[in-house]
């Protein structure tokens, strides 16, 4: 008998993920994954914070501690501080209680979710994406039912912000539509707006109702401050606009595998906050019934504790700090070494990832021959690299650029 | 227009004056901010515009979790809580395995990192899994026809099944029980693919309508998919028998049909992981091509880990390959990689000898005090209704749940006059009844039988 899946083609590897798959397979001592953007120490280690692994035990050693399901919306302590936490315990949209906060899974989850209410809920079912931007992006909103419109935003000839035409392109946007904006730490390109050009971007989008949903995976992990990498997202809210944000804690938690995020929509009224929050939960309990315990609870534990909550910090600059010097040995190997062209974009952009410029067949160069494996866009993860493996970088790149066109 | 911007140099705006005032007029209907007078202009562009969620209306609560949240409002001390299926001890507290304690401390002493997982889950837990509910010996896993990814338990398990119906099967109709656990149909809406019911609960039996489970399914289009609850239906607690379950496979080859399982108490219900597998089993020897979605909330205490499986069997390694793949692309734009704690657990738990045994016996214990009191709750009812009505059906069922057979008004009694909480379907959660309150229960269900309609002057609703 004929299979029911005979129509079933095999789907390709994911992009992103596809590098590690190909990196575990290459024997070669000499190979360094610069693919996906999980932070890795000085050895080439992952990394569980410190502050991590004391909340979980406090946690496994509660007797107290039940695995009863969780609320739709998630734990609510986690909700309160997760929008504590990116919007500042100050922010007068709490206060009010105007934010409706939804634990999800991750950026991903929290992207998703907020997507699928807004074609739901919301009169506009475009939105307007940064080119480039995560390749997970797109699929996420095309698969949430709204159809996806890029904005200019990166400069291949300047290796930055292509400022002018992302005026432009949300600009001629029509009015109210959905714009997503990367917080800070732009990924894969590494460049974000000076807060000047982020406060004309805001009254652009305010005088056409365009609506900003923010992605916030990086809050603390780009400067190593996380009321500065706050920064854009409280311009905003600060205003009394509404807009969404999904928060993930993936990198500057280290907490990856327990996907642990939070939805966040800022709306005009507590009355309006609690309905979204209503209808969000029809979102999220045909999907999944409700989102999982166990990093939410790491996290609350974190920021309840003010003596967790600092040595997190602490540890989060650490990080933070060893990806910038990460950055500057590498310009500097590149500038001593005389490679040509001009590298300082490495020292300008911010966040896990360097977008380096390189082109496709540079970067496949890069792998057959020095066994370098990173996504084909030229995107690196400044936090796969080590003082001891800079120099193989230095070295492939230099072949890269002088001998590929 | 750019100059008539002021620059934000602070984010202070004199935000708590501003809103003050958006609070003092009101935020419905008419727009507060045409009345207001001075603000700081930068936001007077902002504030002049209404919420863009404006007209979103409040959404019900969830008819099974939205019973919890009643009953923790609730200050009555006589009342129970007999309506989301959680395992409750004797106490009525509820219960964390100690194996999954071991598992955890074991988990944390080895350090274990906290990397994403591939998006198709942990690999340890996806064979352990699929072992379980086939059997490690069985020819579509030494064959690997049988396509298994990591999902959030049994939900997000239907919901990545679901997504594949969709894309692949277009038109394809999914037919559920009536009745069907109520987020069945909520999952098949979002995921757009179209149901529709196969009679099953029979009222005046109390028991399976048979016949007309096997009508409906012959008279679906041929190729629909059939839901099937694995053991321990939920919510009437009424499964086929083992003759019943080869004549529902006879009549689903017949047809073409796609089996799809919903298997949330493997080992819960019975007590035994083989015994209440039997159904898949049956299913995956003939060579059937079926989905099984998998959930480890109950059997294994895991409810807010959210850990689970879709599995695929395929009539080939290759057709199991492909459909992985396209399983995995639907899991990228939806949550990226699945949750890695929940997943540690069961293989930890699964992949040692010792902590293996030690789960088969908390499951026993689990099964055995819902048998035991499902026996003391016939019991009392049987010694306190003098009506002759029949109430054998509760021996009968099986697994967390009871149909009790009460309507919604009699339903309503149960928690207006009782403090017992259930859903309006009749259904109760023995999970949630200690052998202490059986009497109690007893009580309340018979006068909500006889008196309800009496009390309340409703119109009973069929």
């Amino acid at each position: 008998m004929d299979s029911v899946f005979s129509k079933v083609d095999r789907a390709p590897e994911d992009p992103i993920l596809g590098v590690t798959v190909a990196y575990n397979n290459d024997p070669s001592p000499a190979k360094i994954n610069l693919g996906v953007g999980a932070y890795r120490t000085e050895e080439g280690k992952p990394l569980v914070l410190d502050v991590v692994r004391r909340a979980e035990q406090q946690l496994v050693n509660d007797p107290s501690r039940v695995k009863e399901y969780i609320p739709i919306v998630g734990l609510a302590d986690f909700n309160k501080l997760s929008a504590k936490l990116i919007l500042g315990g100050d922010s007068p949209a709490i206060q009010e209680s105007r934010v409706a906060t939804i634990q999800c899974l991750s950026g991903t989850g929290s992207l998703r979710v907020g997507a699928e209410f807004l074609k739901k809920h919301y009169h506009q079912s475009v939105i307007y994406i940064p080119k480039p931007t995560w390749g997970n992006h797109p699929k996420v909103f095309n698969l949430a039912g709204l159809s996806v419109e890029y904005y200019r935003y990166y400069d291949p000839a300047t290796r930055g912000l292509d400022f002018q035409g992302l005026l432009e392109d949300l600009g001629g946007a029509p009015s109210g539509a959905i714009v997503l904006l990367h917080a800070c730490a732009h990924n894969p390109t590494g460049v974000d707006p000076t807060s000047e050009q982020w406060e004309q971007i805001r009254q652009l989008m305010r005088s056409k109702s365009l609506l900003p949903f923010f992605d916030s995976a990086y809050q603390g992990f780009a400067s190593g401050s996380l009321d500065t990498d706050a920064h854009s997202v409280r311009t905003f809210v600060a205003d009394g606009g509404e807009c969404l944000i999904a928060q993930s804690y993936a990198k500057n938690m280290g907490l990856y595998g327990e996907r642990v995020g939070a939805l966040s929509i800022v709306c005009k009224s507590a009355d309006v906050a609690s309905k979204v929050e209503s209808q969000v939960k029809l979102v999220v309990r045909p999907m999944y019934s409700s989102p999982p315990i166990h990093g939410a609870s790491i996290v609350a534990t974190i920021l309840k504790s003010s003596e967790m909550y600092n040595d997190w910090t602490i540890e989060l600059k650490g990080m933070a700090d060893r990806i910038i010097s990460m950055r500057k040995q590498l310009f500097e190997a590149l500038q001593a070494k005389g490679t040509p062209g001009d590298w300082s974009h490495i020292i300008k952009q911010i966040g896990m990832f360097t977008f380096t410029g390189l082109n496709k067949e540079q970067v496949a160069f890069m792998t057959k021959e020095f066994h370098i494996y990173m996504t084909s866009d030229g995107r690196i993860s400044m936090a796969g690299l080590s003082s001891k493996t800079v120099p193989h970088l230095v070295d492939a790149i230099h072949a890269a650029v002088t001998r590929v066109g | 227009m750019a100059s008539s911007m002021l620059s934000l140099g602070s984010t202070s705006l004199l935000p708590r004056e501003v809103n003050k005032d958006k609070l003092k007029l009101g935020t419905s209907g008419s727009n507060p901010f045409l009345k207001a007078k001075s603000f700081s202009r930068v936001t007077m562009t902002v504030a002049v515009k209404p919420s863009r969620f404006e007209g979103i209306t409040m959404a019900p609560p969830d008819p099974i979790l939205g019973v919890s949240e009643a009953f923790k409002a609730d200050t009555n001390e006589l009342k129970l809580n007999l309506g989301v299926g959680a395992y409750r001890t004797e106490e009525l507290q509820p219960y964390v395995l100690n194996v999954v304690k071991k598992a955890e401390n074991l988990m944390l002493e080895r350090g274990d990192n906290k990397e994403y997982l591939p998006i198709e889950g942990l690999a340890a837990f996806n064979k352990a899994t699929a072992e379980l509910l086939f059997g490690a010996g069985h020819p579509v896993i030494k064959e690997q026809k049988v396509a298994t990814i990591q999902g959030l338990s049994g939900t997000g398990s239907l919901r990545l099944a679901a997504a594949l119906i969709e894309r692949y099967f277009p038109g394809a109709k999914v037919l559920i029980s009536a009745p069907t656990w109520g987020n069945h149909k909520n999952i098949f809406n979002d995921a757009k693919v179209p149901w529709s019911e196969y009679r099953y609960y029979d009222p005046k039996t109390i028991g399976l309508d048979f016949e007309g489970m096997i009508a409906d399914i012959k008279e679906a289009p041929e190729g629909s998919f059939i839901l099937l609850h694995g053991c321990a239906h939920n919510p009437t607690g009424i499964d086929p028998t083992p003759e019943q379950w080869v004549k529902i496979a006879d009549v689903i080859q017949e047809k073409n049909h796609i089996p799809f399982f919903d298997v949330a108490y493997q080992g819960f219900a019975s007590g035994s992981l083989d015994e209440d597998a039997a159904s898949v089993r049956l299913f995956a020897d003939r060579g059937m091509e079926f989905f099984v979605a998998q959930s480890y909330s109950k059997n294994l205490g895991l409810y807010a880990e959210r850990i689970g499986a879709i599995n695929v069997v395929c009539s080939s390694a290759d057709a199991a390959t492909r459909v992985k793949s396209q399983l995995k692309r639907i899991a990228r734009p939806m949550y990226s990689n699945p949750p890695v704690h929940g997943a540690r657990i069961v293989a930890n738990v699964v992949g040692d000898a010792a902590m293996f045994g030690e789960w088969k016996a908390e499951m026993e214990m689990m099964a055995g005090r819902i048998k035991t009191v499902r026996q003391k709750l016939y019991d009392s009812l049987v010694s306190k209704d003098k009506s002759g009505k029949d109430w054998s059906f509760i021996l009968k069922q099986i697994g967390m749940f009871s149909f009790t057979g009460l309507n919604k008004a009699q339903s309503d009694n149960m928690t207006n006059k009782w403090h017992v909480y259930m859903t309006k379907d009749g259904r109760i959660s023995l999970a949630g009844l200690s052998l202490a309150k059986c009497e109690y229960l007893a009580d309340a269900i018979i006068d909500s039988y006889h008196n309800a309609l009496l009390y309340w002057e409703t119109p009973i609703e069929l």
